[in-house]
């Protein structure tokens, strides 16, 4: 094992030199998923034990615990699962962080439980994480929660999956079953925006391609689990993106020094430098980077550092120090991917804090455009977003905000909403677009907006047939449709104007669909189907949305 | 580009946070505990704020028990760099003769550290509170959050913690709540040595080897430093080359055998003596998952 320990005994260099060695290191930050039964703990447990990051005496502290759960000597999966609640149900509920390193690198990983009802976990893990281990059963292959896993982590913007097919020990280290799983994977994970995805065959339990390459899947001639964490590019992109340097504090200890200190979310500052400060849009130049190891010529993300500028300006936490050539959007008003994480659901028109690099602006949520159906992999209409739902919503602030688009920077592109009476953190968001017009919130709703919400247009049902009538408005209502039926003339035309599909005994009505005088089958049921299925060809409900296939 | 070496990217991110906590709480202050963890914790406050001074106290939660060597570093050390130092102890206990051989280490370490450090930040009246905690110590901590919500008794909830997502922290308090704030929570022991080498970082002297006089029993080095610590029959003080490596009160703090007199030494010894730093404090093992129950209570 090349640990950094192992390669300090084993080396001749002087503990000095091996200091010296290790000050160069880099950090990478990865995340891991998985449910209970993949085996998750094991491999985390299997890694830091490879990787002789685990003491000796909490080694003897494992032994002596009563709740064992393997038959084997260690159960490696109670060196990672902390919690006493935890221990006790058996299942890693809450994000845990562990450290391990190798000559060439430090590793922290975001351990996170693989359940439905822990997204926002996952979402928490994979927030910091520039790599993530989507670990499959080799018995049961690519199921629902592996979907979910890297679909959270796709969404939170992590560029490289390790794909660790685990328990190859119970398949017999079979390369068919191993490439089955890969091809599901890739088919399914093709159009997520990974910049690389490794597939790995491994058997966390026996140790197999986890630290070294396995004799035992002599047709894999990729990397170790190991070997690739060490080698894979840890993400340059935030020194040699645009300048962010969003102002956390102003440090200010005498009349001649006036500094504004932050932790550069992206690009390089140097002295000098012409800058824009904004919201007030003024102009200076960079005078001094200082730190308390000397003043620097240039700092780059994510360094924290003081700056001090040429002129005299009124700066002051929250604002946003640029260069001028590269702007951040600005808008109050924005398009975003939310990750719900209480139990009191999100409806549109809830206001909240939205926390943005360092300021704290009061938010209202405008509309939830869609929620994500993980285990349809669609997007469907939505009023409310319920805990770990995922979804795409607009949301104003009261201020201006200064940002990037999630994919372009994850620092200036986040935010967290807060409830400001229980001061929850309820929400994860990613900015996914500024939207146009100052004024959108006082604009009326158009019929295009209703339609695209509700899925279909509004029309009138001309049924003479009550039973059927019944039926049809129980079964559109069941998918989500604007729907009603009525015995008597009624307001349509305002119901037509909300957008409503109505269903009514009533003749008369202009463009109504005569159902009466469709070839329709004798049994009711099948008459329902026949009615949805004319309705979906003649376009008045979106297929797309509904999903309509043979089965209606 | 070349990227930030792990040392440097950990010190921006809790220089981040120790100035988060600064703009965004009323009354924070820094919990100082002498150790080794403190002292880098202090000098990340101190880079943090450069060219001012730290705009916060720091206080520390006295048991009387602690080494002298500690109290006097604690004396000097942080007034040296223009840091106001506040010391709180539990006096009621500590005039009761409160002591871990007659009331057990649980129930000492709760009067003299919990209860105290609990009123010591009512009576200070802070919303936040720096520790040098770090998830790599235990594992309860593996979970903790960098911002480590408390309720109106100093308690920790492990099943109520608010979702941490990026550098984004919340730090929204009702009056008589208060946050725990962790910068060091993604160090390591080593991290922690390695920073105190590279920086030249002044450390309380106990952790460098040298003959000191102890009780040796069981696997154990016990300083007689305190009365409490009462020689059992057949036992005797011995002079042993030893040094501590982590700093608490002095009758449940061992020594280990060691030759290491320097920090690259210490270094070299962590990494061949492969002990996690906790086995020589006996307050972690008295229970099966102890260090998270006091942490329920409010210990640190």
């Amino acid at each position: 094992m090349r640990t950094a320990e192992a390669s300090f005994e084993a080396s001749t260099l002087t503990i000095e030199e091996f200091l010296e060695k290790e000050s160069g290191k880099e950090l990478l930050r990865f995340s891991t998923a998985g449910s209970v039964d993949d085996g998750k703990s094991t491999l985390i447990g299997r890694l830091l034990y490879d990787a002789r990051g685990i003491y000796e005496d909490q080694l003897a502290a494992i032994q002596k615990s009563k709740l064992n759960r393997s038959t084997g000597p260690i159960d490696f999966s109670l060196l990672t699962d902390g919690l006493r609640a935890e221990r006790e149900q058996g299942i890693t509920i809450d994000v845990a962080y562990r450290h391990f390193s190798t000559p060439r690198r430090k590793f922290i990983i975001a351990d996170t439980p693989g359940h439905e009802q822990y997204t926002r976990n996952m979402a928490t893990g994979a927030s910091t994480s520039s790599l993530a281990i989507v670990l499959i059963d080799a018995r049961n292959g690519v199921l629902a929660q592996t979907r979910r896993h890297a679909t959270i982590s796709s969404l939170l913007g992590i560029p490289r999956l390790i794909l660790a097919v685990n328990k190859m020990d119970l398949k017999e280290y079979s390369r068919q079953v191993f490439e089955d799983i890969c091809a599901d994977f890739l088919y399914f994970a093709r159009e997520m925006g990974f910049a690389h995805i490794q597939p790995i065959p491994i058997s966390a339990l026996e140790g197999d391609n986890v630290a070294k390459r396995s004799a035992r899947t002599p047709w894999y001639t990729g990397p170790s689990l190991l070997e690739h964490l060490e080698s894979v590019p840890v993400s340059t992109d935030v020194a040699s993106g645009a300048l962010r340097f969003p102002v956390q504090y102003v440090i200010r200890p005498d009349q001649n020094f006036r500094g504004y200190a932050a932790q550069i979310a992206s690009g390089t500052i140097g002295k000098g430098d012409r800058v824009q400060i904004l919201p007030s849009g003024q102009l200076s130049h960079v005078a001094s980077i200082t730190t308390f190891d000397g003043e620097l010529e240039h700092a780059e993300a994510p360094m924290s550092v003081t700056i001090t500028l040429e002129d005299e300006r009124d700066i002051s936490r929250g604002d946003m120090i640029v260069h001028t050539h590269s702007l951040p959007k600005l808008a109050r008003q924005m398009e975003a991917n939310l990750v719900w994480m209480t139990d009191e659901p999100l409806t549109a028109g809830r206001s909240y804090l939205l926390k943005h690099t360092t300021q704290q602006v009061n938010a209202r949520v405008l509309s939830i455009e869609s929620k994500l159906d993980i285990q349809a992999m669609e997007r469907r209409q939505a009023l409310s977003l319920g805990l770990n739902d995922i979804g795409t919503i607009r949301i104003e602030a009261s201020r201006p905000l200064f940002f990037d688009t999630y994919k372009e920077n994850r620092l200036t592109g986040s935010f967290i909403l807060i409830d400001a009476i229980s001061n929850t953190t309820v929400a994860a968001g990613m900015i996914i677009s500024a939207l146009e017009g100052r004024n959108a919130a006082r604009r009326p709703v158009r019929a295009e907006e209703r339609h695209k919400r509700n899925g279909h247009k509004p029309a009138v049902l001309e049924v003479h047939n009550a039973n059927l009538a019944t039926l049809l408005e129980r079964r559109l209502f069941e998918y989500g449709c604007q729907v009603v039926a009525l015995d008597n003339p009624g307001p349509v035309a305002s119901l037509l104007a909300a957008g409503v599909l109505v269903i009514t005994p009533m003749p008369g009505y202009a463009n109504a669909i005569r159902v009466g005088e469709l070839a329709l089958p004798a049994d009711d049921q099948a008459a329902v189907d026949a009615v949805l299925l004319y309705l979906a060809q003649h376009d008045i409900l979106d297929s797309g949305h509904f999903a309509f296939g043979e089965g209606i | 580009m070349a990227n930030l070496s792990h040392l440097r990217a950990l010190e921006a991110e809790s220089i981040h946070i120790i100035r988060e906590v600064a703009a965004e709480f009323q009354k924070p202050v820094m919990l100082y505990s002498i150790g080794k963890d403190s002292s880098v914790m202090l000098r990340l406050a101190q880079k943090a704020f450069f060219p001012a001074r730290i705009p916060f106290p720091l206080l520390h939660v006295d048991t009387t028990y602690k080494f002298k060597e500690m109290i006097e570093f604690r004396d000097h050390y942080p007034a040296s760099i223009g840091c106001e130092l506040r010391v709180y102890s539990n006096q009621e206990a500590v005039h009761a003769g409160a002591n871990p051989f007659v009331l057990g280490t649980s129930k000492c370490c709760s009067l003299l550290k919990t209860r105290a450090l609990l009123d010591g930040l009512a009576q200070g009246g802070y919303d936040a509170a720096f520790g040098g905690a770090r998830r790599d110590e235990e594992k309860s901590r593996a979970k903790e959050r960098i911002y480590s919500f408390r309720d109106g008794h100093g308690q920790w909830d492990p099943k109520n913690q608010r979702p941490e997502l990026w550098n984004l922290y919340n730090s929204r308090v009702d009056k008589g709540q208060s946050i725990r704030v962790f910068p060091l929570s993604n160090w390591t022991e080593l991290d922690v040595w390695h920073y105190i080498h590279l920086e030249s970082i002044p450390v309380v002297p106990l952790y460098f080897a040298k003959e000191r006089p102890v009780i040796v029993r069981g696997g154990s080095l016990i300083p007689p430093e305190s009365d409490v610590v009462k020689l059992l029959p057949g036992e005797k003080v011995s002079m042993v080359k030893c040094r501590m490596r982590s700093l608490g009160c002095s009758p449940c703090t061992g020594a280990i055998r060691s030759d290491a007199d320097t920090v690259p030494r210490i270094i070299e010894e962590l990494l061949s003596f492969r002990r996690s730093e906790r086995e020589n404090r006996v307050i972690d093992h008295d229970q099966e998952g102890s260090m998270e129950l006091k942490k329920r209570e409010g210990y640190f």
